[in-house]
């Protein structure tokens, strides 16, 4: 039977089930073949901090949107077109997001009275009117799994294990992917059971068979290849594009890497990226809390390694005295935080930008420290580079502000070539820099960066202590002398002020903007897919987006100034805002929003909308 | 291999340009000077030779030696120090702290150091007291201690730091005393020839807010019938003429201490450092009483387990002679892992 093939330009579609279904790698593998599609994409997981929420319920539903177009994309989508639902919590959870008109693909194995009942569904949604006005597909996908892998040589529990590479099959056929790479992964995945890798492929073919012969789908989707830039690709989060940023900055800088860490939801993951890269010259240590991972880290730069810890907001809370120290003895260290909605535990799998006053602010004296914030998956690669950059230049700590939105989101990644990558090559003190030609002073400091040398342990000649207590100008001896730690705390202000980052860009393609949107960090996408929207629709918008916190561009006063209105979307209660009115005396309107989730792009456009009217 | 040059330093060579600040008839003077006149002995390049601090009065002392050092934060030395070590297997790193900064706030960062056997030198300067923060308890003082903090007495019981060390599964372990300079050398040339992590609990005397705890050990009038010299190989005998003598008695889990006179030789204990159960030593850390009565010092334990730093090295070695590469090619080849896509 030949079916009707429908062209779109974008499609959203949201995998739901509950957390031992495997949605996470269901939308990954998905995300895969529309990645060799040549589209454009955009993905967002979400999922309980539980690794396994009691079965069935609310609590224990686990989701991955993924968005992909035929021209270049800046969110995972608003709102899904499909909803694939395993189970009636998965139905709940996310039906709330779905627009009338949207395609469901339901799990009917699963709408039981017992699991109904679970989640206080009197009546079963799918025989009521809850889901008049949504296309649904009722699919049998546990039984139609168990039946197609009945001549296979698994469990019954391995066989409705794989009911998710059936859902993944029937998906891949509706949008016609390529799914030669699913193929290839699942022998990887499981090479040591080849009896799994043959149900889960056969899983897999029995859902894209179905799609083929089914009439319930009547319709099959394609979404041509996006107009990307030529050149190699791969789809890549956030985290990981962190984790070769941190790699590439070793190579590039020559040194030895060494990543003090302390297991932390949601930067574990770079821990564990970088723990494969031994053979980079990558340490990584597992420390016995966050204070440790810093201590270490820091211990080895001391040594002549590029030291960096990675963790969350609860992390460097702990770190925060260790940050000072470094301050203090003004050497490179990179802190990667991986915000995740706060205070406290707060919802650790959840995203939020509210650590930026502490990435700013939260530490005893006066300690000031590069900031810097990647705005998309694949930009964390270069932000990373850009921190050790700034760090062994500077000798300074660098805090990196990532997210969770962009730690797990993905997106598809332009590799670039190595060889164009910064140079982060150092030089390590050799030599006495005293007048005298045989004094080393290791608190002299160049002229142009404000550095003072790096004279590591093994230097002969170059014997000296340092340490947490005030210190004097150039010899670095203690010092209480009051002129002499007033000299020192503006100095190294001034040590940061100073680095020279690169000017704020306006986005304003027709140049009669008189609202700026200024964002930083993760709100990149959804606020330039808002200000799109509101080009397209003749209404002008400026954006622009701060990579640097701290030092900021030298620009940004005059930029902001030349508009007649200010708007700073934060997924916090307006920290960058307080910050700008402080130092630029400019208003500014905030648009805040802590729901643990990204702001979407028709919110921040109705909101833009509003601005525009009253200009 | 040839044989290293013989560098000649002397005690003086040691002697950081700073002035010493600690209070004049402070233990760590001794300390100091023993350890400055020890370290040419190890015939290490200054350079090659950092002390990591923490907190404290004794946590001045990196300042005083003419080597690379860090005085760092209250409790974080061992942290700070395991990322020089490991990172830097060519040095030779070690950490002063004292009995607050190593067992109160910096506890955590001690005991996972000695378990990870970090190839780094721990002294632990114990006056069971706060010095510079001016005289409260510690976590060795003695229950009921009255202090600026404790005007009643303290509640809380003490850490042995012996017992705590072998508990945490220190592979060297070792006490010694600042004023008998000649012991307190020969533990820190054992602990120096320790591949690991080497922890030396040094009694020192702050003059000021807790003279004279360990007077008992010092005084020549006292010290022999209280203190337990060990040496390894010997019989442990200690007291005027050897008077007293170590025994394990049939039955019971700890040692004792018995008259020589009416013991067998053969029940008198020798002691084996290198004892594979830790429970031996620990057994010798119990054997002290609250009048610091039966107090061994010197080595109470040495063993061999592979230093986290050569484990941790040889890990990375072993990568890397898989890599044929040059690195810009091997980073290259690692961006380009995974599913990739070409767009012409």
């Amino acid at each position: 039977m030949s079916k009707q093939i429908r062209q779109l330009d974008r499609v959203v579609i949201r995998f739901a089930g509950d957390s031992g279904d495997g949605m996470q790698l269901t939308g990954d593998r998905f995300t895969s073949e529309t990645a060799q599609m040549g589209n454009d994409i955009s993905t967002l997981p979400n999922f309980p901090a539980e690794i396994r929420a009691p079965a069935g319920t609310l609590p224990g539903v686990s989701s991955f949107q993924v968005h992909f177009a035929d021209y270049d994309i800046l969110t995972p989508g608003d709102a899904p077109n499909v909803l694939v639902a395993m189970n009636p919590a998965a139905l709940k959870a996310n039906l709330v997001d779905l627009p009338r008109g949207a395609d469901i693909i339901v799990n009917t194995d699963e709408f039981t009275k017992r699991n109904l009942a679970k989640v206080g569904y009197s009546s079963n949604p799918l025989d009521d009117d809850t889901l008049a006005g949504y296309a649904v597909h009722p699919v049998a996908l546990t039984s139609m799994t168990i039946g197609a892998l009945a001549e296979q040589d698994v469990s019954k529990k391995d066989a409705e294990r794989a009911k998710n590479m059936f859902a993944l099959g029937l998906l891949s056929w509706m949008y016609s992917r390529p799914y030669e790479s699913t193929l290839r992964f699942l022998e990887r995945k499981f090479a040591r059971r080849p009896e799994l890798v043959a149900a889960n492929v056969a899983a897999f073919k029995a859902g894209w068979n179905f799609g083929e012969t089914t009439e319930d789908f009547a319709v099959r989707y394609e979404v041509k290849p996006a107009k990307m830039p030529p050149g190699t690709y791969r789809n890549i989060t956030g985290n990981a594009a962190l984790s070769l940023g941190i790699v590439a900055a070793g190579v590039r800088s020559g040194l030895p890497v060494f990543l003090g860490a302390y297991p932390i939801t949601p930067a574990s993951d770079i821990l564990h990226e970088l723990s494969k890269h031994k053979r980079f010259g990558v340490t990584t240590m597992q420390a016995e809390d966050e204070i440790a991972a810093i201590g270490a880290a820091l211990g080895a730069s001391y040594g002549g390694a590029l030291g960096v810890t990675t963790t969350s907001g609860p992390g460097v809370a702990l770190k925060g005295e260790t940050i000072s120290l470094a301050v203090a003895l003004e050497l490179p260290l990179v802190i990667v935080d991986v915000q995740r909605a706060g205070p406290s535990t707060g919802m650790p799998t959840k995203t939020e930008q509210a650590d930026l006053n502490m990435a700013l602010f939260g530490r005893h004296g006066e300690a000031p420290v590069a900031v810097i914030a990647p705005k998309s998956p694949s930009d964390c690669f270069y932000a990373a580079l850009e921190a050790a950059r700034i760090a062994l230049t500077y000798r300074t700590p660098v805090i990196l502000l990532s997210d969770n939105y962009v730690a797990n989101g993905s997106e598809p990644w332009l590799l670039p070539d190595v060889d164009t990558l910064p140079d982060l090559r150092v030089e390590f003190a050799t030599a006495p820099n005293g007048e005298d030609g045989t004094t080393f002073l290791p608190y002299l400091r160049d002229p142009q960066t404000l550095a003072r040398p790096w004279a590591i342990p093994g230097t002969p000649g170059l014997e000296h202590r340092i340490g947490g207590l005030e210190k004097a100008d150039k010899t670095g001896d203690i010092s209480y002398d009051p002129a002499n730690h007033d000299y020192m705390v503006r100095t190294r202000a001034a040590r940061i002020d100073t680095i020279p980052v690169p000017d704020v860009e306006v986005e304003d393609p027709d140049g009669d903007a008189r609202v700026l949107v200024l964002g930083w960090g993760s709100t990149y996408g959804p606020i330039g897919a808002a200000c799109r929207a509101l080009r397209q629709r003749g209404l002008p918008v400026a954006q622009a987006h701060l990579r640097h916190l701290a030092p900021m561009p030298a620009n940004l006063g005059a930029v902001l100034r030349s508009y007649d209105r200010l708007v700073i979307p934060e997924m916090n209660l307006g920290q960058l805002a307080h910050v700008i009115r402080a130092r630029y005396l400019v208003d500014a309107i905030g648009y805040n929003q802590v729901r643990g989730l990204p702001f979407t792009a028709a919110e921040l456009e109705t909101m833009l909308e509003e601005v525009l009217k009253n200009v | 291999m040839s044989e290293p040059v013989a560098l000649k330093l002397t005690a003086k060579d040691f002697k950081s340009d700073q002035e010493v600040r600690w209070c004049p008839g402070c233990g760590d003077y001794a300390i100091l000077a023993a350890i400055q006149q020890f370290m040419p002995e190890l015939n290490i390049p200054r350079e090659n030779t950092v002390f990591i601090s923490g907190i404290g009065c004794s946590s001045r002392f990196p300042y005083y030696m003419n080597t690379y050092g860090m005085h760092s934060i209250h409790g974080r030395a061992p942290a700070i120090a395991t990322g020089l070590s490991v990172s830097r297997p060519d040095l030779s790193v070690w950490v002063v702290t004292g009995d607050g900064d190593a067992l109160s706030i910096g506890g955590n960062h001690l005991i996972h150091a000695l378990r990870r056997n970090v190839n780094f030198k721990i002294l632990l300067f114990n006056n069971r007291i706060y010095g510079l923060t001016k005289g409260q308890y510690s976590p060795t003082s003695e229950v009921g201690k009255i202090t600026k903090s404790t005007p009643v007495g303290s509640a809380d019981a003490p850490f042995n730091p012996i017992s705590l060390a072998l508990g945490a599964e220190a592979t060297f372990v070792g006490r010694t005393i600042d004023s008998d300079r000649k012991h307190l050398q020969s533990v820190l040339r054992a602990a120096a020839e320790h591949e690991g992590s080497a922890f030396v609990e040094i009694y020192q005397n702050c003059n000021i807010f807790n003279d004279g705890a360990f007077e008992q050990l010092k005084d020549p009038a006292t010290r022999d019938d209280h203190l337990i010299r060990l040496e390894h190989g010997q019989p442990i005998t200690f007291g005027k003429d050897g008077q007293f003598c170590v025994v394990h008695p049939p039955g019971g889990f700890g040692l004792e201490v018995r008259e020589t006179a009416s013991t067998p030789a053969e029940e008198i204990v020798v002691h084996d450092a290198n004892f594979a159960d830790p429970a031996y030593a620990f057994a010798l850390s119990r054997l002290p009483g609250f009048d610091l009565r039966n107090t061994p010092i010197g080595v109470f334990r040495s063993v061999r387990r592979p230093s986290y730093d050569s484990v941790v090295q040889d890990q990375l070695a072993e990568a890397k002679a898989k890599v044929t590469e040059p690195p810009e090619q091997q980073l290259a080849g690692l961006l380009a892992s995974g599913d990739t896509w070409t767009i012409s």
